[in-house]
């Protein structure tokens, strides 16, 4: 038995992990229950089975060559870290990236991720154009045109196979780095305004805004850019991404978090964003991948870990956005900067996560007596919006929350049963959640 | 399952209409248990907690009876709790006892035995059973209620602090046993608490009522304290009185 948790390192439970390094090992697996896991980045409780069995996927790695029309093939278990470090050097980069490259490409499919480009290039999802999928029912090779039964895998948290490589179709640049236009804000409204009126115009577009219980309270630093081409730049380069330079290593006391220190910290990250500039050359690690400098910085959230809230509304429901800000502020649980963009259209993905509209993701420490409750009110709040929790950050929703969030669970149930029938893919998120109970 | 606060979703209480339990289970239904599963000796007074837990957010809260004395039947209580849960248990709280009548049950051998058998072999004999259910499931909590009687015994109740002595060590035990097995153990140190078990006894000093103690429960089970003390002072306090000279004891605590 080994200890196992997710990235926000609450709810650490004992499970048996097997680890495969082949499709044949995989599908005997599958004989018995079990909950697939990459490199356990989902902040909660996802890819874990308290008591169970537990398929580490990482050594299903293999990256094929890139064709000449961008087209890639890569096992389950490799990183995009690894992805992007064998083809950027031939100038290709991956079409969609979350804030992490330590992710796996199964795990990235499992959770529909989106990057800071979602506004005009969707999912990653968007970009496979071929899935393998493993189930009780068998090897499964489907593509796009197969409608449902290609889309239920994606965002489905490994519960309806287990996605063992994937064919994407990769971005061509011709350069490492992005040229970047920054702007800071001083409040909410005015950042929001900007990303409405000019989002369009960039390919990548994030805003960091400051929910510290301050009169600052809502100012944001928006930073938009689009890859360099070579003509952009003097001495253009094509190299991988630099490793981590720093590492937290052990975990921090409990309350080295608190409402001071972190809004000590949000100033500083203000004051060191200039007031507007434009087209300044950031490596790709640099603009996309911030925090991949720090290794294990999760361990900075002390013993009880981090929970990070990450909700999407419509743009009719901005406001709520607004009053999530402010309630975070006025409970006086600190908040690193949080993140603030803009999605665009949906996919046909039964529990892929963006809508159109907006989503801010929170950090949230364990701790504060006041959390659970504030973050249960803000359920509500997402819920009366039409919105949702995205589940590859939740550790800590009510089923009943999430059957209002999710409409389309019930066809999600009732799909995944086609490719497991007796209910083999499990975690403990579906067992907290019963998300395979429709 | 728990979630990333603690909280646990599925809940066995074994004595099921204790005071200290059913605020305990108002607060764990208002936050996500939607499964509570009481167990007590009458039907009625089981009924009412399990319709308080279903007004507190519970969807579901079946009920079995038991008697206490019976401690050949403590296994088939515990299988039936689990069956009737229905769900994999996050949580047992182990809620049985009596204060029973110091006076009146000190030279009386019948009733002196039945107290022990009431707070502590069938205790012991359900946490076998439910010690050997969690951790086939390989997660789970325990949370055995002790009291800071169990600590150093007093004159004037020493059959019921004597047997939760018993229980109270046997418990910080079993909770060294389930190291590496996913389940783990919490102990509750109540001092004394205004309930219908302790109504008419004289009240020492740190008395409380039962929501200080469920709001400590519930901390504990967040933050997973090994030993929950409530109030939390009694832990001092207790570190100096447990070595109290016996006639200074006597005279502070047996007055």
């Amino acid at each position: 038995m080994s200890r196992l948790s997710g990235w926000g390192r609450t709810a650490a439970v004992e499970a048996d992990v097997l680890e495969v390094t082949s499709e044949e090992q995989v599908a005997a697996a599958l004989a018995a229950a079990l909950a697939p896991r990459g490199l356990g980045r989902s902040y909660g409780d996802a890819a874990q089975l308290a008591g169970g069995r537990v398929l580490d996927l990482r050594g299903l790695d293999a990256i094929s060559p890139v064709s000449p029309d961008g087209l890639v093939t890569v096992g389950a278990g490799a990183s995009l870290d690894a992805l992007v470090r064998a083809v950027i050097p031939a100038g290709w980069f991956v079409p969609v990236t979350p804030g992490t490259r330590q992710v796996t490409l199964g795990g990235a499919l499992a959770a529909d991720v989106h990057g800071k480009n979602h506004h005009r290039d969707g999912t990653l999802g968007a970009h496979v154009t071929r899935l393998r999928v493993i189930s009780p029912t068998g090897i499964h090779e489907l593509t796009p045109a197969d409608g449902e039964r290609f889309f239920v895998h994606l965002g489905a948290m490994g519960l309806t196979g287990v996605i063992t490589e994937a064919t994407l179709r990769l971005l061509p640049v011709s350069t490492d780095r992005v040229l970047v236009d920054t702007e800071r804000f001083d409040d909410l409204d005015g950042v929001m305004a900007a990303m409405v009126e000019g989002d369009h115009r960039y390919r990548y577009s994030v805003a960091w805004v400051d929910c510290a219980a301050s009169a600052q309270r809502g100012r944001a630093i928006l930073t938009r850019g689009d890859h360099a081409r070579v003509d952009d730049l003097a001495g253009a380069t094509l190299r991988p991404p630099r490793p981590a330079r720093l590492a937290v290593p052990v975990t921090a006391p409990p309350g080295l978090l608190n409402a001071v220190s972190v809004a000590a910290f949000n100033e500083l990250w203000f004051r060191r964003a200039p007031r507007r500039r434009v087209g300044e050359p950031q490596r790709l690690e640099t603009f996309f991948h911030p925090l991949d400098g720090v290794r294990d910085w999760n361990r900075l959230y002390g013993p009880r870990g981090l929970v990070q809230y990450q909700f999407a509304v419509p743009d009719d429901a901005a406001e709520t956005v607004r009053t999530a800000v402010s309630r975070l502020a006025a409970s006086r649980v600190p908040s690193f900067l949080a993140v603030l963009k803009r999605f665009g259209a949906a996919n046909p993905a039964p529990l892929s996560f963006p809508q159109p509209g907006w989503t801010l993701a929170l950090d949230l420490p364990v701790g504060p007596p006041a959390l659970p409750g504030l973050l249960d009110d803000l359920d509500a709040l997402v819920v009366a919006a039409g919105g949702r929790v995205y589940l590859a950050k939740d550790a800590r929703l009510a089923p009943a929350t999430v059957r209002a969030m999710y409409p389309r669970l019930g066809d999600f149930a009732a799909l995944a049963a086609r490719f497991d029938p007796e209910h083999r893919l499990t975690s403990d998120l579906d067992r907290r959640l019963r998300l395979r109970e429709g | 399952m728990d979630n990333a606060f603690g909280q646990p979703q599925t809940v066995v209480v074994l004595g099921g209409t204790s005071d200290i339990a059913r605020a305990v289970v108002r607060r764990l239904a208002a936050a996500r248990a939607d499964t509570v599963v009481l167990a007590g000796r009458d039907a009625g007074a089981l009924a009412a907690a399990a319709e308080e837990a279903r007004d507190f957010g519970a969807l579901q809260s079946p009920q079995v009876t038991f008697d206490a004395t019976d401690v050949a039947d403590a296994g088939r209580v515990v299988a039936d709790c689990f069956a009737a849960a229905g769900r994999e248990v996050d949580l047992v709280i182990l809620a049985v006892g009596r204060l029973g009548h110091q006076e009146e049950d000190q030279d009386d051998p019948a009733r002196a035995g039945e107290g022990a058998l009431v707070n502590f072999a069938w205790p012991v004999a359900a946490l076998a059973a439910v010690r050997r259910l969690l951790v086939a499931q390989g997660h789970g909590r325990i949370l055995v209620m002790s009291s800071v009687a169990a600590i150093r015994v007093r004159r004037s109740a020493y059959l019921y602090g004597g047997a939760k002595a018993g229980l109270d060590r046997l418990a910080t035990g079993l909770a060294t046993s389930l190291a590496g097995t996913g389940v783990s153990l919490h102990l509750l140190r109540p001092g004394f608490v205004r309930t219908k078990m302790t109504a008419g006894e004289p009240e020492p000093p740190l008395t409380t009522g039962v929501e200080p103690v469920a709001e400590a429960v519930v901390r504990g089970l967040a933050t997973g304290q090994p030993v929950i003390w409530s109030p939390p002072v009694l832990r001092w306090a207790m570190l100096v009185l447990r070595h109290l000279p016996a006639r200074l004891w006597s005279l502070v605590m047996d007055r």
